[in-house]
């Protein structure tokens, strides 16, 4: 059928069907699929992501590509090569109907299929909102800031819920790359650094967020679903996706288009800057036009924590003179704890906290409580 | 002999199918020829597919510059369209053409 056959780089044998982004390396479909799963078992034994066997191990699951991937190659793996470990999905209901319903029952197929134990934690139970109501409240502005904010804390709740302290994101390299790319152009230097972590707690809890998939390009984890003929649900929110992200994603293609090993360049961007956020940090221009008094303006980025509240008319302009902040210097943001709900906070309540009260002032009061971890993002 | 046509099948999957009423695979019968008197590769497809069979108005989700856009992947026989000269591939009778968008959520 093709003029040009090339043969598998690895195998010597096969046809050559996949092109490897990260270093052009033409393989066929078997050595493809065993390769991407030695580089998934390498990321988790470079990084001992399976410190203890026994631990029970949550799989953040949307029923998308990614985590789909992520507990097919970890069932795989962990057969494979014996982590003891046991995974349970989490899946989280934003209450979205003709979105979240439908993957939903993605998940609970995946469950049976990977054989591994399905809790969905939703919204509705957490906030008392789900982001149907949210929508019809706030209409299609501003809704993404409400289910961002929710949803970081969904997962940990989830989990926290099942007795879990360690959580898998199928966030991909492309994922990561676009994020260290947002955080660039924001001039977010502490984000910036975290972001691009394979692994990330929090201070004041014991919760672990842990990303197998980061080395992973989004091409290999579309092409390992094919040819695993994986079973996963692929549409866009109903609701207004993230514009910023979209562009960023779209830079980020077009780059890739022409110098493949862009993506994970990036990535490592993203670690080596880590290193050197050891300085004195100047927030970003979009932090400081952030700073107005509160309740002033409309409901922005969970950004600048620990600032508003603490200096609404003066912008702080190096890291030493915002309150608690830690020795390392990484981050600017202030860790506390919600005085509502318990959660990490840089402020005396917690932003999901202050959103859900802001959308129940003409509704009845909602009891939002659970003691919850950080973010990932 | 000019009349001819090239039967192929196109697939769909990562949401692009949303784009063609939900139709996952498409029966296509390419011209043999195209206006320009060429054989008919993949980035004529790609037109023929938006012209012919796309039922969404939004071209731009599949189509940019005259091949698909970047993020959306093309197998060609199951292969990686990159391995077959990517939008210049000629298509041959038969050809199983998957076009799957990598660009949707995870």
């Amino acid at each position: 059928m093709t003029n040009n056959m090339h043969r598998c780089a690895v195998c010597q044998t096969n046809r050559a069907q996949v092109i490897r982004p990260k270093n052009g390396q033409k393989i066929c479909k078997s050595c493809f699929l065993e390769v991407f799963e030695l580089e998934v078992h390498t990321t988790i034994v470079e990084n001992n992501i399976f410190p203890t066997r026994g631990e029970r191990v949550a799989i953040g699951a949307s029923g998308g590509k990614d985590s789909t991937v992520l507990a097919a190659t970890l069932k795989t793996l962990n057969e494979r090569y014996d982590y003891g470990v046991e995974f349970v999905l989490l899946s989280i209901d934003e209450g979205i109907h003709g979105y979240r319903d439908d993957s939903l029952e993605t998940v609970k197929r995946n469950a049976i299929q990977y054989e591994m134990e399905l809790c969905i934690v939703g919204y509705d139970s957490l906030y008392g909102w789900t982001m149907d109501k949210v929508v019809e409240k706030v209409g299609r502005k501003g809704n993404c800031t409400y289910c961002g904010v929710f949803r970081r804390q969904a997962l940990d709740r989830g989990a926290k819920q099942l007795n879990i302290s360690h959580i898998l994101t199928g966030h991909n390299a492309d994922d990561i790359a676009e994020t260290v790319l947002m955080n660039f152009l924001r001039g977010d230097l502490p984000r910036l650094g975290r972001c691009a972590e394979v692994m990330t707690a929090s201070p004041t809890s014991t919760m672990r967020r842990s990303k197998p998939l980061k080395y992973a390009y989004e091409k290999e984890i579309v092409l390992y679903a094919h040819y695993r003929e994986l079973d996963y649900f692929s549409t866009e929110c109903v609701y207004s996706p993230e514009a910023f992200r979209g562009n960023a994603r779209s830079l980020l293609k077009e780059l890739e288009k022409i110098r493949p090993s862009s993506v994970l360049d990036i990535v490592r961007s993203g670690e080596q800057l880590v290193h050197d956020t050891t300085g004195p940090i100047r927030l970003s221009c979009e932090e400081t036009k952030d700073l107005r008094p509160v309740g002033s303006g409309q409901i922005g980025d969970i950004r600048p924590m620990g600032v508003k509240r603490h200096s609404p008319v003066t912008v702080p302009q190096t890291a030493q003179e915002i309150p608690h902040q830690p020795a390392d210097g990484s981050r600017v943001q202030a860790i506390g704890v919600c005085g509502k709900c318990g959660y990490m906070s840089s402020q005396p309540i917690c932003k999901a906290c202050v959103l859900v009260e802001s959308l129940n002032r003409s509704n009845a009061p909602v009891e939002v409580s659970f003691a919850g971890d950080q973010a990932l993002h | 002999m000019s009349t001819d046509t090239i039967p192929i099948k196109v697939e769909l999957a990562g949401g692009l199918e949303l784009l063609f009423d939900n139709e996952k695979t498409l029966n296509v019968d390419l011209p043999a020829k195209t206006e320009a008197g060429d054989a008919p590769n993949i980035n004529y497809l790609v037109d023929y597919l938006c012209v012919h069979r796309m039922k969404d108005t939004r071209r731009e989700m599949f189509e940019i510059n005259g091949t698909v856009r970047a993020g959306i992947l093309v197998l060609i026989n199951d292969a990686d369209w990159e391995l077959e000269g990517e939008g210049e591939y000629e298509l041959q009778p038969k050809d199983t053409i998957l076009f799957v968008s990598t660009l949707h959520g995870g």
